[in-house]
């Protein structure tokens, strides 16, 4: 009996662990593939360990080229996508206005849209309007989608928000521009970073809308899809594996400086 | 109106900004939201160097008197006037007028020493270094200026907050329930250390509370306000002696209230009969007209009366006011004893009796007699509610 | 339990004494949506609309197409796809609840159980996002790949025995068939049911649990009638966020699947790039948007959870 009590008591432990070795699961195996040294033109059974792959990353054509590329269409989708949706989030909650269910109807429906559908119609406008396929088609389609997700972001953050603090500011002084730049940017500043970083990594991992709206251009998730089909190099298990240890690195850094700050100043 | 300053600010540069000032005077001002009306047209005129407490229950008002002298809220109809100046159209960073906001509304991400030197800053004065120090140093916070808010505790952040109004030397400083976060020992220490700044800075402060001693301990004027009227503006001696109306007596204290009728007069006197027996109210202490018939309603403090057993009711004085009743509980509270007392004009009765001597016949059951002074009787209009005032939040 | 599911009171007090000023600037709202709506309007709904008009169109790729009013293409589409339509629903449910399954102990551990571990867990939960998840997916097939210890594993224990019967799996195969895909799918979309189950649950006073305790609940019925009632917002975010891609979704059905296992997004995506039929495209989605706008109304109503932006 023991057991079973230590097991019923444990249970929720046990079961959220397991989750999470599934959704880890999968980063193991790149991990562990990117020292693969694979014989035909895929890498999905192991060989024998080799670390070539780590020592010239980018020695597949196309590939780092197409990473860079990924990276500077997210930069600038997020730059985008968390102005305009900054913007919207505080037009939502600190102002009444007319239409607003039409405002958040039309926020609402690209998160309740399936990409496919998003992406098909899309490119019927670009097709419509002749427009050529590139860069800037899938920068405007990631800003769009992205958007949505910004807003919620930030809204959730400025609702929480004391509207006190903007009067204070008010009475000692501070005009309207001054305030929202002395106080409330501020202190919104963590929902909006929150929401940027959503949409950073929504724009650099999305596939679906960048296949349909890319043309000819190549963004990292194109290439895997491609070289899925021809051939998979050890190169994206090392790319994989970089981007998936820098994100955890930054991350725990940030924490332990913030701790650091937070114990100093106590 | 200047006090006696023993400011460590320096007197002169206080002079120049209050001697400008003059007085707050709202003029038929009133806000309505839709159908709903927050305050009814309103005047009100706050001295200069005065502490000025709205008094009243949540949702009569006051706090939205307070945001329209502010700016944070803006008129239905009619004017602010500070001084001769006309600030009614005045966006809220353009009055000399600064704010102590309820729960305080620190800037978060600001330092205590950035927080109060944000009007400063905001006014474009480039060295404030020594008057931020000297501000901190007069609420007693130099230490802590480099720590953020939440790092304080709800005492100090309340000081910071009065020190970032403070600064800016406002005309008039409002204070919307400065003390309501605080525990009750920190609420007294806060209201005295208040007082202290205010006598020592001279500035004209408008407070808001709906804390009944909080407004008697700290203002020289109170106004009582419910449902979006003033009730009764005074002293709060004199609310406290002679209120007006229902409310104002029920709100401020305790006080009994009896339905009498009016029999004659005599001089300056009113003689009322009440359950077969007879009350004297001063005239000028009535609040209603007087008809000969009419009915009034009649106060009087639990702490002014007197109690007697019934067998030693012989000796009290020619010319009380008596009423005979039983005792129904009774509850010692240390420096007095509180009675409830069951009688033909008034189901409970509530007397205070100092502990001096206790009469130990004076249990439950006991047959007693109430007695008290007619000059500390009250009286007003019977056609108002008795129990105004009553259900109303008690003063914590 | 009607008022337990309902969304939270707003944030920002709503009593007149507190409201924020909103006399100066009256058009500075609109101004702040323009921008952002007007982007919104030209490249999310306008599209639509040229997607409902390329829908009833008829012509080929050399004669350019007209509007024809051509209703008949919805009805071959219908008709030619239904399985592709009912898959990708049943697929997606599949998915759906296996992500409520799985994620909810995990979201239930980071924000009750975890104490000091949690902003770790929580790093680990998203940082394969930055992973591509195109490369994650991939990985599954070396995880479910023939003869691999994880189909080993299933076939000692009889598991692939039971699937094939119900048709889950062929043979001693997992990849290329129905439960392949599903749990890519789940896979992909499970950090969506998480992240919304975790700040429902955070949000929970862990005194509520003691109270239930105190009153004679034991811990299962504390979860029934306490705990999960009060996440229902989260439940009903995170379900919409992990089906609605998922019934879209054509990624996981290429890569781990077959031509058996095809879905609607697969047929969408084909039609539109490769065939270049834009009508009977244009006619898919439309009705993969309109049953999915249909089903997430209908949902949103029953779980009486409206605010959901």
């Amino acid at each position: 009996m023991p057991l079973v009590n230590w097991f019923k008591r444990k249970f929720v432990v046990i079961a959220g662990l397991l989750t999470l070795a599934y959704l880890l699961l999968p980063n193991i195996v790149v991990t562990v593939f990117s020292f693969n040294e694979p014989k035909g033109r895929f890498n999905y059974e192991w060989q024998q360990f080799s670390a070539d792959a780590w020592k010239d990353p980018c020695g597949v054509s196309g590939l780092c080229g197409s990473l860079s590329l990924s990276l500077q269409i997210a930069f600038w989708a997020t730059l985008g996508a968390t102005a305009l949706g900054t913007m919207i989030a505080f037009a939502l909650v600190r102002y009444r206005f007319r239409a607003r269910g039409a405002v958040s109807s039309l926020i609402f429906l690209p998160m309740a849209m399936p990409e496919v559908v998003m992406a098909a119609s899309l490119l019927t406008l670009f097709l419509n309007m002749g427009a050529q396929l590139g860069f800037w088609t899938i920068l405007i389609a990631h800003i769009m989608f992205c958007l949505s997700f910004v807003v919620t972001a930030v809204k959730a953050r400025v609702m929480s928000m004391d509207p006190r603090l903007e009067q204070a500011a008010q009475d000692l002084y501070a005009g309207p521009l001054q305030t929202f730049w002395r106080v409330t940017l501020p202190i919104a500043a963590p929902g909006i970073a929150a929401g940027a970083l959503l949409a950073f990594a929504l724009s650099f991992d999305d596939f679906i809308i960048t296949n349909f709206n890319a043309g000819s251009t190549v963004t990292f998730p194109m290439f895997v899809w491609g070289s899925a089909q021809r051939g998979t190099p050890v190169q994206i298990n090392v790319i994989g594996t970089a981007m998936f240890l820098v994100a955890v690195l930054i991350v725990l850094t940030s924490m332990v400086v913030n701790n650091r700050r937070n114990k100093q100043k106590a | 109106m200047k006090r006696s300053s023993r400011s460590s600010l320096g007197r002169d540069e206080m002079k120049t900004t209050t001697d400008a000032g003059g007085d707050v005077r709202l003029s038929g001002i009133s806000k309505t939201y839709g159908s709903f009306t927050a305050v009814h047209p309103l005047d009100l005129t706050v001295p200069q160097g005065s502490f000025f407490a709205l008094l009243g229950a949540s949702g009569c008002g006051k706090t939205t008197t307070l945001r329209m002298i502010a700016g944070l809220e803006e008129p239905t109809s009619g004017t602010v006037h500070l001084g001769d100046q006309d600030v009614t159209a005045l966006p809220p960073y353009k009055r000399p007028v600064n704010t102590v906001f309820q729960s305080y509304a620190l800037f978060p991400h600001l330092d205590i020493f950035e927080n109060v030197a944000f009007g400063l800053r905001r006014r474009g004065i480039k060295s404030v270094k020594k008057q931020v120090g000297d501000m901190l140093d007069l609420v007693q916070l130099g230490e802590q200026a480099r720590k953020k808010p939440h790092q304080l505790s709800g005492g100090q952040q309340q000081r910071v907050a009065v020190a970032r109004a403070l600064i800016n030397h406002p005309r008039v400083l409002l204070l919307d329930e400065p003390l309501g976060a605080l525990d009750l020992k920190l609420r007294r220490q806060m209201q005295l250390e208040l007082k202290r700044i205010q006598t020592e800075v001279g500035i004209t402060f408008v407070h808001v509370t709906h804390d009944q001693e909080e407004a008697m301990t700290m203002a020289d004027t109170v106004a009582v306000m419910n449902a979006g009227r003033v009730e009764q503006l005074g002293s709060p001696a004199d609310l406290y002696e002679n209120p007006r109306s229902t409310f104002v007596a029920n709100f401020l204290g305790t006080s009994n209230l009896i339905e009498a009728e009016v029999d004659s007069r005599s001089g300056e006197d009113v003689v009322l009969r009440a359950g077969g027996g007879k009350l004297v109210l001063p005239e000028a202490r009535c609040a209603a007209p007087t008809t000969t018939g009419g009915k009034v309603l009649v106060g009087i403090r639990p702490e002014k009366i007197s109690l007697t057993h019934a067998d030693d009711a012989g000796g009290i004085p020619e010319g009380r006011n008596r009423i005979t009743g039983t005792i129904a509980a009774t509850s010692f509270i240390g420096v007095s004893t509180q009675y409830v007392v069951d009688s033909a004009v008034c189901p409970e009765f509530e007397v205070y009796v100092q502990n001096v001597d206790r009469d130990t016949r004076l249990a439950p059951g006991a047959e007693v007699v109430l007695h008290w002074s007619p000059a500390h009787t009250f009286g007003f209009d019977a056609e108002q509610a008795i129990d105004a005032g009553l259900d109303e939040e008690a003063a914590l | 339990m009607a008022t337990l599911t309902e969304a939270p009171p707003p944030l920002v007090p709503t009593a007149p004494e507190t409201g924020p000023p909103r006399r100066r600037g009256r058009w500075t709202p609109y101004w702040l949506l323009l921008p952002g709506m007007l982007w919104l309007l030209v490249f999310f709904a306008l599209p639509m609309i040229y997607q409902a008009s390329t829908s009833v169109q008829t012509g080929s790729l050399e004669e350019g197409y007209k509007v024809t009013w051509h209703f008949a293409t919805y009805w071959d589409a219908l008709s030619d796809y239904w399985p592709q339509f009912l898959r990708s629903v049943l697929y997606a449910a599949a998915a759906t609840i296996l992500c409520l399954v799985l994620g909810y102990p995990l979201a239930y551990l980071i924000a009750f159980r975890a104490g000091r571990w949690r902003n770790l867990i929580m790093v680990l939960v998203i940082a394969p996002f930055f992973t591509s998840f195109l490369i994650r997916t991939l990985a599954w097939k070396t995880i479910l790949s023939d003869g691999g210890p994880v189909v080993g594993a299933l076939n000692t224990l009889h598991v692939l025995d039971v699937t094939s019967w119900l048709g889950w799996t062929a043979g001693d195969r997992v990849l290329a068939t129905p439960l392949a895909v599903v749990c890519g799918l789940t896979y992909n979309f499970l950090p969506f049911m998480i992240l919304p189950l975790y700040t429902s649950l955070e949000r929970i006073d862990g005194r509520l649990h003691e109270a239930a305790g105190d009153l004679y609940a034991r811990p299962v019925t504390t979860f029934r009638k306490v705990t999960f009632p009060l996440s229902m917002p989260g439940v009903v975010s995170g379900t919409l966020l992990t089906f609605i891609p998922a019934s879209g979704d054509y990624v996981n059905a290429e890569l781990l699947g077959s031509t058996d296992t095809r879905m609607i997004g697969n047929v969408i995506q084909t039609q539109f790039l490769r065939v270049l039929d834009y009508p009977t495209a244009a006619a898919l989605s439309f009705i993969l948007m309109a049953a999915i706008l249909f089903m997430v109304t209908f949902y949103i109503r029953r779980s009486g959870t409206e605010d959901l932006v």
